[in-house]
Formats: structure tokens, sequence, C-alpha cells
């Protein structure tokens, strides 16, 4: 099984879930080949135990652009290529779908696991908010991004591989889609991830009257506040409260959750805390699926009996 | 400007999931239908843009017969007119077809933009918007939270990237939006669009009918519901008996308190 691995670079910085991913490769198959458009990432890349690592060479593929990238590596996927693996990134679901159509080969997100089974691939993938799982058996050729913490990098074999650079021509690309400098909304911002203690509200608080009882609590126990992310699309709490894929990456001691249901896009975000409690009104909240301690109950009724309790001791 | 606003059906996001007999399929009859969280923003974003330069609103879906009344409730917030492709079949189709019956059936609409929501709550594949817009060779933007459009030639979108970060995009038109949730605030229908939707066109397309590429999805192995790795204490009893249990465990478990 031939598999090819896409490696996102950030700043200059191998993308930490890409190399999940490659890990994820190395499960799967011997013939594991590492992509990247960065000869500092191809280098480092270099060091693991691969096949080969391509460097993929032009001066337009140095900082992104989905149309440059969906090029250069429609150049270089052959049919040979059984999988074509990428972290479960905001770019990789930006750009892999233009080459799902252009190449006619299916693109199946977001996967928590791939096994190769007799020479057939069998990803599993998450739906209904990670209610269920779904596995496919794929058999022709397939793109998949592997979504954060389904391997762990620190299992990467090491080893010598050589790099392969490939200049690419990228023809006449018209450029319709022109990005200018990233930057972040607020600066001095809450930094959730420096926080032990997390109380973090989702859409169970029910009603934006409802936020300083979890933010008494929030103070009572010494921890800062958090939220998911519809509180913050309500405009209930601002955006740099909001732990999840588009907000912040946390690891307290306790993540306290109240009325979070625990989608996919928020777990990414806080799966690694150290000790999860939950309550939920809805028992089949994924929250639950990861949460140390769950409570099936109205937070409404329960929290201010807690802040109570704290206050008498 | 002619605009294109994707939208899907969903189960709402409380919903119980439960496998049919054979365990092929879910089972969907205890479902309350409504329309995907994204999609609503989308469906916002649309009028407004609609509202500025003038135009026309075309709300477009797949699905099963009741879908249909998503199409009738952008209807009634005020877009134009409607496109239901009807899945008449007994059969599923993955993104990647799904996204090649969209192309055959909008391709000759010649659409200016194509908004949808960033992914569906329920297969969240979010593709469909990134698909078309290589069929149709239009420019695109994944995760807007943002739009500021002033022709008929660009568009500026500020895209929503990881760990807050933000960026700037200029678009050429034709281009397909993406929309996060929390972009605008949608409106509600009034009881005068309620009226109005009713004489507004929806055109319904039955799926058996058109000659696609599009073939069911035939690679699904199995579906279950995901098993819990963790072990898992229950808190249980009246709230009061589970504020004291809580308190008991921050204080003596955890060392909180």
């Amino acid at each position: 099984m031939k598999i090819l691995v896409f490696i996102q670079v950030d700043d200059n910085k191998i993308n930490k879930m890409s190399l999940e991913a490659l890990r994820c490769a190395q499960t799967l198959s011997s013939d594991v080949n590492a992509i990247t458009f960065h000869e500092e990432a191809a280098n480092q890349l270099s060091n693991y135990n691969l096949n080969e690592v391509i460097f993929a060479k032009n001066d337009k593929l140095n900082s992104y652009n989905p149309l440059c990238y969906a090029k250069a590596l429609e150049t270089l996927i052959d049919n040979n290529c059984n999988a074509i693996l990428f972290a479960h990134t905001y770019e990789t679901r930006d750009w892999v779908p233009r080459l799902s159509a252009r190449l006619n080969y299916p693109f199946i997100s977001d996967c928590i696991g791939l096994k190769n089974e007799n020479n057939s691939l069998i990803i599993t993938r998450q739906t209904y908010q990670g209610k269920l799982n779904n596995d496919f058996e794929l058999t022709s050729n397939v793109f998949c991004s592997i979504q954060s913490g389904s391997f762990k990098a620190d299992d990467l074999e090491n080893g010598t591989t050589q790099i392969n650079t490939i200049e690419i021509d990228l023809g006449q690309i018209k450029n319709t889609i022109r990005a200018e400098e990233k930057f972040k909304e607020q600066k001095g911002g809450v930094d959730l991830t420096a926080a032990d203690l997390i109380v973090s509200v989702g859409r169970g608080i029910a009603k934006e009257e409802n936020i300083p009882l979890a933010k008494e609590l929030a103070n009572l126990l010494n921890g800062e506040l958090g939220s998911s992310r519809p509180i913050v699309d309500y405009g209930w709490l601002p955006h740099d409260r909001q732990i999840g894929s588009s907000g912040q990456v946390v690891s307290p001691k306790l993540y306290f959750s109240l009325g979070v249901s625990g989608a996919i896009q928020h777990q990414v975000g806080m799966k690694g805390s150290n000790k999860i409690m939950a309550i939920n009104k809805d028992k089949n909240a994924p929250i639950f699926e990861i949460s140390d301690y769950s409570v099936i109950g109205d937070l409404l009724e329960i929290v201010p009996k807690l802040i109570d309790k704290i206050k008498e001791a | 400007m002619k605009i294109c606003v994707l939208v899907k059906q969903v189960a709402d996001k409380n919903d119980e999931i439960k496998l049919n007999s054979e365990k092929s399929s879910v089972d969907k009859s205890n479902f309350n239908f409504v329309t995907n969280e994204s999609d609503n923003y989308a469906v916002e974003e649309a009028l407004l843009i609609k509202e500025k330069l003038e135009g026309e609103v075309v709300v477009c879906s797949f699905g099963r017969e009741s879908s249909v009344q998503v199409i009738k409730d952008a209807l009634s917030k005020g877009a134009d007119r409607g496109i239901f492709i009807e899945n008449d079949t007994n059969d599923e189709y993955d993104i990647l077809n799904l996204s090649k019956i969209f192309n055959k059936t909008l391709k000759d609409e010649n659409f200016d933009l194509i908004l949808s929501g960033l992914q569906s709550d329920d297969m969240g594949n979010g593709q469909l918007g990134v698909l078309l817009a290589e069929y149709f060779n239009m420019s695109h933007g994944s995760l807007v939270m943002e739009t500021n459009i002033s022709d008929n030639t660009k568009i500026k979108v500020k895209r929503e990237l990881e760990n807050g970060w933000f960026q700037w995009s200029e678009l050429d038109i034709p281009s397909s939006l993406t929309i996060q949730s929390g972009i605008n605030k949608p409106r509600y229908a009034s009881l005068r669009g309620i009226m109005m939707m009713k004489k507004k066109q929806i055109k319904t397309i039955k799926l058996s009918e058109i000659d696609t590429e599009a073939h069911k999805i035939n690679n699904l192995k199995s579906m279950y519901i995901p098993q819990k790795t963790k072990e898992t204490v229950k808190i249980e009893g009246s709230s009061d008996e589970v504020a004291e249990k809580l308190h008991d465990i921050l204080k003596n478990e955890l060392g909180i308190i």
C-alpha cells in the first residue's frame, strides 16, 4: 500500500497534527512518502523511517494558496498512491476538496481511525456530532484527513530517509484568491491555556442572564471562565473565552463543563484536560464519553446549590 | 448579483441517534428536523448582500421529501426562489457524489456567489462549497466570518484560521463562500414573509429523473455508537445530593476547595 502524507507547515514549523498523520501512515504500510513544500521541513522529515521525503519546490508554494497547493499536489499524485493523508486542519478543509473534485477521489475527512486489513483501508469517521461511528472500506484511491489526537506523533519511528527534490511547474494559475497577512483579533485577551481550572459554559446555560452563575463558580474555584462556540456566536462571551478548534486549546487540571454538548470541534480544544467534570441534561451528549465525572441533570438547579455549599464551608 | 444558498435539513443536535435493526442505517423516524445551524447564517448573509447590491437569492437543497421545509423557511425570510433536489431513491450519497448531483443541477444557473454553511451538523463533511467552486471554476473562501462587497467583480472576506488567527482575502467573483456560525444575526420570518413565500417558485427535481454520474455509497462497512474508553464516575441523585457529591469531589478527591 503506497501512502503519501502531506505535511503542513505553519510559521516555518511542521504542524503537529501532520506528524500524527505521518505516524498513522507508518502503522498502515512500509511504503510511506512525506510531501512538503518547505525545505527545512524536508530536512526534519528525513530523520523519520519513511520510503521517501518529497520536497516539492516552487516559490509560489512558500505561503498558502489553495489554487497553487492543489495544482502542485495534483502533479505529484499518480494512480499508484492508494491513500493521501492530511492533518484535519482548517487549511486542509480549505483546499483538499478541490483536489477531490479534480482527481475524482473521495475525500473522507476528520477520520479518527485507519487500519490496513489485507490491503484494503478501513477508515473510521464520526457523524452526528460524534454520536455515531462509520467504518468505510476503501480499495480505490482516497484522500483522508485525520483528527487531532487520533495517533501519537511521539510514536513516530526514526530512521534515515532520502530527500527527493522536485521542481514543480505550476504553469499559469489565475490567482483569484488573494490573501492578506493573518492577524489576531484582540491583543491582551485571556490566555486560557495557562489556567489550572476552567469552568466552561455551553448552550445548556440557556440564557445570557445565567452567565454570571458560571462566572461566580469559576471565581469561587479560582478558575477561568471558558465557553463553547455557540455562546460566543450569541455574543454572550467574547471570542477570547472560546475553547475548541477555532478558539484556544487548553489542558487544565480540571475542566468543569456546564451544558456543553462536546461536539468534536470543542473536544479538540479540551480533551487533553487532566480531569473532566460535566453537567448536561442530554444523556447522549458526546462530552460524557470523555468525562471523568458525569452528571445528567439541570445545571441551573445544581450549580446554585453547589455555589451555596462552597460558600458555606 | 445572482446568489445561491445551499441549505440542508438535519437532525436537531439533541436528537438521540438510533440504528435500524440491521445496523446499516440511522433510524430517522424520531428526528426533529431543523435547518442546519450554519446554513441559517449563510441565508442571512446572502440576504444582506442582496439588500446591498440588489439581485436574486436562490435557495437550493438536496434531501428527502421533508427537506423542502428548509427552502420554505429561507423563502419566508426573503429569498426569491427555490430549487429542491428530492432524493426519491433509497440510496445515500457521499459528499463527492452529492457534489456531482449539485453540479449537474446548478451548472446552467451561472451564479455569481454560492454561500453555504461551513459544514452540516449531521455528516460534517464541510466540502460541498469548495467542491462546487472547483466544478464551476470559481474562487472560494472557507470559514468566512465577515464579508465586504462593493461591486460585482470582487468580494473581501474575513476568514477564521486556527488558534485565534484571522485573515482577510480578496476573492474574484464568481466565488463560493462557506459561512461560519456567528457571522451575523439571522432574521426571523415575518408573517408577511410567510404569506409571500406561498407565491414563490420552488422547482422540484427528482433525483431518479436526473442523469448524473453520481453513484451511491457502496463502501460503508458498518456503523455503530462509539464505545466509551474512559472510566466515568456517574453522579446521581436530587440536585441537592448532586451538589453535595460534587462539593465532596472538588474538596476531598481533587483538593480544589
